[in-house]
């Protein structure tokens, strides 16, 4: 295992780097097919929409908190939607569906996958660039024109989509269902697709280049597990997201073109029904989830990866468990695929099948145990050093056990009767998933930004902003799981109105509080990056981190072809750390003939 | 053991992506003939024959794997003619597959079996639906093709790099596959 040398012919090794790139304005910044600027771009965008889709979620929030009050700001800034300084009920769903939409899909797919998949790839793995580099520009120029789509659809006269970000018929096929269901729901789809050609044409990039364009020596189980988990969630996307395609073509010939494979036998309005019929809207739905689940772990991976390496790195210590950690990511993959009907135990799914899927779901329990004794393990008498990046690593696990200990609950399908539809199901997927990965991507940005801007970021800001942001994320979410099991629904408009709710007003609006002092620091992060990328402390050493990888080889800012010279050979894994009396022995330096245990 | 990892990894990124890409429209169609299965469980499915003009696409496809085959030898072997030959001759098939496809479509609507609108039958929609998309996977194979042939007419060394004629015969012989798995699945399942 120790040489295998001539494993790679390195495509590209000569083609690039040698000499200076001329690129204009346009090529460098717009239309750049350096993996490193494209990874910048959905970076941006995806912080745009974060922005935003935090936005949402702080307005609708202030309903849930005060649904009585009134904000005369609110009606010049929404106009019609927020008649009298209140939010309307439409504008509200309105408002939580493309919060979902746009978090899951454009900021916790496309902004962190899309990021790191496209920045640390050929870093580490020692590539010039990606397999197809052209391919790679369309992917974000895809995901650019859906969010440009999506971003006209609030815009729209009828507001933009309004039923869930799961697009369930009918109120996604009938375009009389709500005011979103119009050209709202048209713009939705239309985005949809084109976010997920930009997701098959980056899903595939990523996986050509991570087994194919490896430099010398790179052999697959020397790959840092950043790099095995972004391979895994672009194998999870590439498979999983065809399918969400076809579902959503059946959706537009039934909203287009009068056929009937969603809908059946209903009733508009009460004025008369369809001439559909023999539809089955549950069929949308299996279509929906199996993509759907996967989609989950498409979030979920590359953040575990991220803090993986993260992880060991601030610990000086080797990942506890390298293979067990590969063996999980693995695991996790394929179950993805055969758990989609857990989020279908009230569709009047055959008890039988029912049981299958629990004990499907209940099994993922077993991998994503594995990976947290692993990082715990690799925290463990460790020469722990905590910057922000590693503080919001360990925050991930922190949240990724607090979540993931309700998703047990939630898997079994006698719980998930009551449970389901419920603020218990809010807080379980917004702390396993959504603030999870979300923390993933933050300490992938905190890490990662001297290499991608050749600057730092402010330490004291990230402090500053991880623990206001741990902190204010359990409060928030912690709480609805009492209302969950209180029987609290979500998606609803106003709780005030049914007396059994009225005891929670207090705690919404505690909530609610929370929610917009959180907001209001990712602002603070906001001001830090955008600050330092012009005026941080700049980067002088090779390796601030002093980190085993690949990418710290490179120049301070690597120009495109990311080496200089040629690139450089790999002769061990990435975790060597505190071994043989080294602090750190990076995967360039060549094994020596009195070392212990080379991997 | 270094000579034999060297052929291992002798793949060419792009032949790579190309694959990784099949699986992905297999995952497409396995979704929506998964789907069409669910659905001829439940009520209100209409049976109905295929339209003969179905079976006669069928060997018209088959055909031009050959062909596309041969093209791929002839440009491996040098030959500029016989390679710009069957490469024009499969773009042609391609384009009488895809308009047999679309006179199957008149059949079954002739035949008082909507495809669409609100007297269609699900039944009807998916066969629809589903050649449908296998229809414009076969354009794009055919723009393809079109380009490639007017590249060998124009180019002087045209055999020199065969990779894009590979790749365009691997995409082709695959959306032939399909087609072949489509049909039976559509004339013996449906």
């Amino acid at each position: 295992m120790s040489h295998e040398a001539a494993l790679h012919e390195g495509h590209g090794h000569e083609e690039h780097g040698h000499h200076e790139h001329h690129d204009t304005f346009l090529t460098k910044y717009v239309f750049s097919q350096d993996h490193k600027m494209i990874a910048k771009q959905f970076l941006i965008t995806g912080m745009v929409w974060a922005v935003l889709g935090g936005l949402m979620s702080v307005l609708f929030r202030l309903q849930l908190g005060y649904p009585d009050a009134s904000f005369p700001w609110l009606e010049s800034l929404l106009g019609k939607w927020a008649k009298g300084g209140q939010i309307t009920p439409e504008a509200y769903y309105a408002l939580v569906t493309t919060h979902g939409t746009v978090l899951v899909f454009f900021v916790l797919t496309a902004g962190l996958s899309g990021t790191f998949a496209n920045f640390l790839i050929p870093l580490q793995v020692g590539a010039r660039d990606m397999a197809s580099p052209f391919m790679n520009m369309l992917s974000y120029w895809f995901f650019f024109t859906a969010s440009v789509i999506m971003m006209s659809s609030l815009f729209v006269e009828t507001g933009p989509f309004s039923g869930g970000w799961t697009a369930y018929p009918p109120l996604s096929a009938l375009h009389d269902a709500s005011p979103g269901s119009k050209t709202g729901m048209d713009l939705w789809i239309i985005s949809m697709a084109l976010f997920v050609v930009s997701s098959l044409l980056g899903g595939l990039n990523y996986i050509a280049t991570i087994l194919n364009m490896r430099t010398k020596g790179m052999s697959m189980t020397r790959l840092p597990l950043t790099i095995w988990a972004l391979f895994f969630t672009a194998v999870l996307g590439v498979l999983s997201f065809p399918v969400l395609l076809s579902g959503m073509i059946l959706l537009i010939f039934d909203r287009n073109f009068g056929t009937s494979f969603y809908l059946s036998d209903i009733y508009v309005n009460g004025v008369g029904a369809l001439s559909n019929e023999g539809g089955s809207a549950i069929l949308f739905q299996h279509l929906f989830w199996f993509l759907g689940h996967p989609e989950v772990y498409i979030i979920l991976l590359p953040a575990m990866g991220m803090v993986s390496e993260i992880m060991s790195v601030n610990s000086r210590k080797p990942i506890f468990g390298y293979m067990a950690m590969l063996g999980s990511l693995f695991a996790i993959a394929i179950l993805a695929f055969l758990v989609w009907a857990h989020h279908m135990f009230v569709t009047g799914l055959n008890p039988f099948l029912g049981s299958v899927f629990v004990l499907l779901t209940l099994l993922i329990a077993v991998p994503s145990a594995i990976k947290v004794f692993n990082w715990l393990t690799t925290l463990w008498r460790g020469n722990i050093r905590f910057t922000p990046g590693m503080l919001f690593a360990i925050g991930f696990v922190s949240l990724f056990i607090s979540g993931g200990l309700t998703g047990i609950w939630l898997g079994n399908a006698a719980l998930d009767i009551y449970l389901h539809d419920s603020y218990f199901v809010v807080a379980h997927f917004h702390i396993v998933m959504g603030v999870a990965s979300m923390f993933g991507m933050f300490a992938g940005v905190y890490h990662w930004f001297p290499k991608m801007y050749g600057r730092y970021l402010n330490n004291t800001l990230g402090y500053v902003h991880f623990w206001i942001t741990i902190a204010g994320a359990y409060m928030i979410f912690w709480p609805m799981h009492y209302q969950g099991l209180a029987g609290m629904p979500r998606r609803y408009f106003d709780f005030s109105i049914w007396e059994s709710f009225k005891q929670f007003a207090e705690l919404n609006r505690f909530i609610s509080t929370v929610a917009m002092i959180v907001f209001a620091t990712q602002i603070l992060f906001l001001i830090n990056f955008f600050y330092s990328i012009f005026k941080g402390r700049k980067v002088t050493v090779l390796n601030p981190w002093e980190s085993n990888t690949l990418e710290w080889t490179t120049p301070i800012r690597p120009g495109h072809g990311n080496w200089p010279g040629e690139i450089p050979e790999v002769y061990r894994w990435p975790y060597d750390y505190g071994k043989d009396g080294h602090d750190f022995i990076p995967q360039t330096t060549p094994v020596g003939a009195d070392e212990t245990g080379t991997h | 053991m270094a000579t034999e990892l060297k052929t291992k990894n002798k793949i060419h990124p792009q032949k790579l992506y190309l694959y990784a890409g099949l699986g992905s429209i297999v995952m497409m169609f396995a979704g929506l003939t998964s789907a069409y299965i669910v659905k001829k469980s439940q009520a209100n499915w209409l049976d109905f024959d295929l339209p003969k003009v179905f079976f006669i696409s069928t060997v018209v496809i088959l055909l031009s794997s050959f062909t596309m085959q041969m093209a791929v030898k002839k440009a491996k072997e040098g030959l500029q003619n016989p390679y710009r030959g069957f490469l024009s001759v499969t773009a042609i098939l391609g384009v009488v597959f895809m308009v047999m496809q679309v006179q199957g479509f008149m059949a079954l609507q002739a035949n008082n079996i909507a495809l669409t609108g609100p007297r269609s039958n699900s039944a009807a929609s998916f066969l629809f639906v589903i050649t449908l998309l296998h229809l414009l996977h076969v354009l794009g194979g055919v723009i393809a093709l079109i380009g490639v042939s007017f590249k060998s007419f124009s180019a002087k060394n045209n055999t020199e790099n065969t990779l894009p004629v590979e790749l365009l015969s691997t995409y082709w012989h695959f959306v032939d596959i399909l087609w072949i798995y489509l049909f039976v699945f559509l004339h013996w399942i449906g």
